[in-house]
């Protein structure tokens, strides 16, 4: 596996293509258990082509990926269910890669990609939510200073009740002011002192919790990067976040648009010409919000990332909002129906999934969940557009002098 | 006004203006009662309460609806005193309407003082079989509903999907009946010897079965209406008819435009109040400007909402011929201030908004399901193009 095509070091799709048909024929997936299936394609570097080799990966540019994923579908093999795993491939996954240890990166990444262990992100408190550095969990050093001693409350967490594992961050000096006494580190979320409590949401299903941390003990091998950078680590995740929640590649008319321009094409006798006219403008913009994520992943490709990776997650938020809306009034009599009022956990987090009153009030999480469109749109205006900050008071004052 | 040579003729009607200046405030007993139901309500608790309540699996608030609808009379605003009710107007059922949006009442007031009560009046009102139904609905004994699809828009009259038969047995299904499974009588339209017709059905009659579905709105559940060789009493045939049903449609949209106000209204004030004092940063969230300037063309858009459905009240209950044109208009804008007020109440409440312990997902589910009620905003505004005389391409 250390041998290479090109003496510059990086793979090409021909190469990929010959590595993806070996692992085809090691392991058929008619004859293979999914895992086992799962497990061989990460070892064979074609889970993220992009990772190091021996973790997942093969150093290739990530925007070979599609040319592995591509051959795979077509040959029936099993996929990772995403939707189940997003946090852990989304946000643990690059941020592990970056700040971990050899030891962290080995341990936790592969059973990540696999599913065989799925993670949650125990980041935002019941009074630190935008203003996630505000974060008052605590981590203490334990008695003989080989780990910390955590105790807090997180909210919104979302798959917390399925997750092995969770991304934390907490306070670990509240002398400092409030983004520097942070530190991050991985939970084990089967430890004692980790309770999970459902938290119901508007669709009448809890995909979200409330986690309690009392006395939780985390061995010190399971910090992320350094004491007190806690923050520089958790932007690491923010970023994949945003980019996870809005930046996943769509065919034309995938994702919301294209269960509305179905809905539209299978029922002819509830068109209107204001309807019409409604739906076409959304189809645009969902294509040019499309175009724009292929504009990105070209300059990423090339090595020139552009700003626009900052809009994607509004667009996405915005789109998936007015789509959906849209659709249950076109349905009428059927869009004032809904599908299972009862409280169920589910699987996964699922966009497009289940009805159209469903996917209506799902979505208004879309501009919520992963910073807020209006935090976002503050990122974009003072670090993509140089305006000047808000004026801020808080921020060299140490945490524990801070209104709350 | 002189044309230029070769447009049409200069007699060409402008586009009908409203007749007398429309009365948009309120009178001094129209505030009265607002504060009389505003005080029920508050007694009943309020959105947590109807939260509280919502999977009780009632077809709607008892406890709310005999003291509201009877006790203070409310159900009669519509009816003459001749007739035992209230004499009053549209624009006191508006108030109500207001009133009962902002608390999200789970009562059927628009499907049986409204929809029904306004069908029986456009029958003839001196037959007994027109009379009886109608004071008991006035004086809040039972709950009517007019047995047509919620969504259906007033211009757009559908053909009945009921049949009648010689003897008055009604057979057939109507889909999407608001509050039907709270209602002791059913005012059904069905085709027959008559031709179109209007008959009243009890609903614990034979050959009648009544199931409500899932909704999105559980606030105001629709059920499908199967009738069965049921018993029907004829209360109007053709032209009455059809003019009851229109009438109904057309009173009922346009004070449903009350209801959307009534909920913008608690969405924006309580948006206020939280983001007024939720902190982030160091202070309160409402004191960025991206959030107060939101906030404040909310508060446009609500205030203009109050002049529309005023204006399609006071129309109403003028019965002036400008009523068609006011309605649409009200519909057309008020319907969608609802639903974005609600939605600019869950976002500016970030996480706690998405939750079912807080009540914004309720004047949500309500605001888009009024939405697509008695026509949607699209539908609205086709009817106005009709009206004012601005054609499609
Ligand atoms: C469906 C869902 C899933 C989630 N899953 C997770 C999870 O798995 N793990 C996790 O840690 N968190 C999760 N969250 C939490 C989410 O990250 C927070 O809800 C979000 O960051 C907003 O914080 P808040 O709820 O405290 O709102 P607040 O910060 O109180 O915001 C209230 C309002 O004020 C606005 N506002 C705040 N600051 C500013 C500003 N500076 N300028 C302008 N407007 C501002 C906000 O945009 C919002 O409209 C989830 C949330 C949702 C809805």
């Amino acid at each position: 596996m250390t041998d290479r095509t090109r003496e510059s070091g990086r793979l090409d799709a021909g190469e990929l293509r010959r590595r993806t048909a070996d692992l085809l024929v090691s392991c058929p997936p008619a004859e293979t258990a999914p895992l086992d299936f799962l497990r061989a394609r990460f070892d064979a570097g074609l889970a993220w082509v992009h990772f190091p080799q021996g973790l997942g990966g093969l150093d290739a540019p990530r925007a070979l990926q599609v040319v592995v994923d591509a051959e795979l579908e077509a040959a029936g093999a099993p996929d990772n269910d995403p939707r189940r795993i997003g946090i852990g491939l989304g946000m643990a996954a690059p941020t592990i890669l970056r700040f971990g240890t050899d030891e962290q990166k080995r341990r936790f990444l592969r059973p990540l990609w696999t599913g065989e262990e799925v993670w949650c992100q125990l980041f935002s408190e019941p009074g630190a939510g935008s203003d996630l550095a505000a974060l008052a969990t605590r981590a203490v050093r334990d008695e003989d200073g080989t780990g910390w001693v955590v105790d807090g409350q997180k909210v919104w967490t979302s798959g917390a009740h399925q997750a092995r594992w969770a991304i934390l961050i907490a306070r670990t000096d509240p002398e400092l002011p409030k983004h520097r006494g942070i530190t991050y580190f991985v939970c084990d979320m089967t430890d004692p002192g980790v309770e999970v409590r459902p938290l119901r949401q508007i669709t009448g299903e809890a995909e979200f919790n409330e986690v309690f941390l009392t006395g939780v003990r985390i061995p010190d091998a399971h910090r992320l990067g350094a004491v007190g950078e806690g923050w520089k680590v958790a932007q690491t995740t923010l970023m994949n976040e945003r980019v996870a929640i809005g930046g996943a590649r769509q065919p034309r008319e995938g994702g919301m648009i294209g269960v509305a321009a179905r809905a539209w094409r299978e029922r002819p006798g509830a068109r209107t010409h204001d309807l019409h006219q409604r739906l076409l403008r959304h189809w645009v913009d969902a294509e040019v919000a499309r175009l724009t994520g292929e504009r990105l992943r070209q300059q990423l490709a090339k090595g020139h990332p552009g700003p626009e990776g900052s809009g994607m997650k509004l667009a996405f938020a915005r789109l998936a909002q007015q789509i959906s809306g849209w659709e249950v009034e076109f349905l009428g009599e059927d869009g004032l129906a809904y599908d299972d009022w009862t409280l169920r956990r589910p699987e996964g987090v699922d966009f497009t999934g289940r009805q159209a009153g469903y996917r209506y009030l799902r979505a208004k999480g879309n501009s919520i969940e992963g910073g807020t469109s209006e935090v976002l749109l503050n990122i974009v205006a003072e670090r993509v557009l140089g305006l000047p900050p808000e004026p801020r008071t808080d921020k060299d004052a140490a945490w524990k002098d801070l209104p709350r | 006004m002189t044309a230029p040579s070769g447009a049409a003729a200069p007699t060409e009607p402008a586009p009908a203006q409203p007749g007398t200046d429309p009365d948009l405030l309120y009178s001094e007993p129209e505030e009265d009662l607002r504060a009389a139901v505003r005080s029920l309500l508050a007694d009943r608790g309020g959105p947590a309460a109807v939260l509280a309540d919502l999977e009780s699996g009632r077809a709607y608030d008892t406890g709310l609806w005999r003291p509201l609808a009877a006790g203070m009379g409310t159900a009669g605003l519509l009816v003459p005193e001749k007739l035992g009710g209230q004499g009053a107007s549209a624009r006191e059922a508006a108030v109500v309407l207001e009133e009962l949006g902002r608390a999200v009442a789970p009562v059927p007031y628009l499907t049986s003082a409204v929809l029904a009560v306004t069908a029986l009046l456009g029958c003839e009102t001196d037959r007994p079989e027109v009379t009886a139904p109608l004071a008991a609905l006035a004086a809040g004994r039972g709950v009517g509903v007019l047995a047509v699809p919620l969504p259906t828009a007033p211009g757009t009259l559908p053909e009945p999907s009921v049949r009648a038969d010689a003897d008055g047995l009604l057979t057939g299904e109507v889909t999407g009946v608001a509050d039907a499974a709270a209602a002791d009588m059913l005012l059904v339209p069905a085709d027959g010897p008559y031709g179109y017709a209007l008959y009243a059905v009890d609903a614990s009659a034979g050959g009648v079965r009544v199931a409500p579905g899932v909704p999105l709105d559980l606030t105001r559940v629709p059920a499908r209406i199967t009738l069965d060789r049921a018993a029907g009493r004829l209360l109007a045939g053709q032209d009455t008819a059809r003019a009851a049903v229109t009438g109904a449609l057309l009173t009922g949209a346009g004070l449903l435009a009350s209801e959307q106000l009534g909920i913008a209204e608690w969405c924006l004030t309580e948006t206020v109040r939280y983001t007024a004092q939720r902190t982030q940063f160091g202070r309160p969230v409402g004191s960025f400007q991206a959030l107060k300037h939101r906030m404040a063309a909310l508060w446009l858009d609500v205030a203009s909402a109050r002049a529309a459905a005023r204006n399609a009240a006071d129309a109403l209950a003028t019965g002036g011929p400008d009523a068609p044109v006011a309605v649409a208009v009200a519909q057309a804008y008020c319907a969608p201030v609802a639903v974005r007020a609600a939605e600019e109440c869950i976002q500016l409440h970030g996480g706690i908004g998405m939750t079912w312990e807080h009540p914004a997902h309720l004047f949500l589910k309500r605001a888009k399901a009024d939405e697509i009620a008695l026509g949607t905003p699209g539908r609205h505004r086709a009817a106005l193009a009709e009206l004012v005389d601005i054609p499609a391409p």
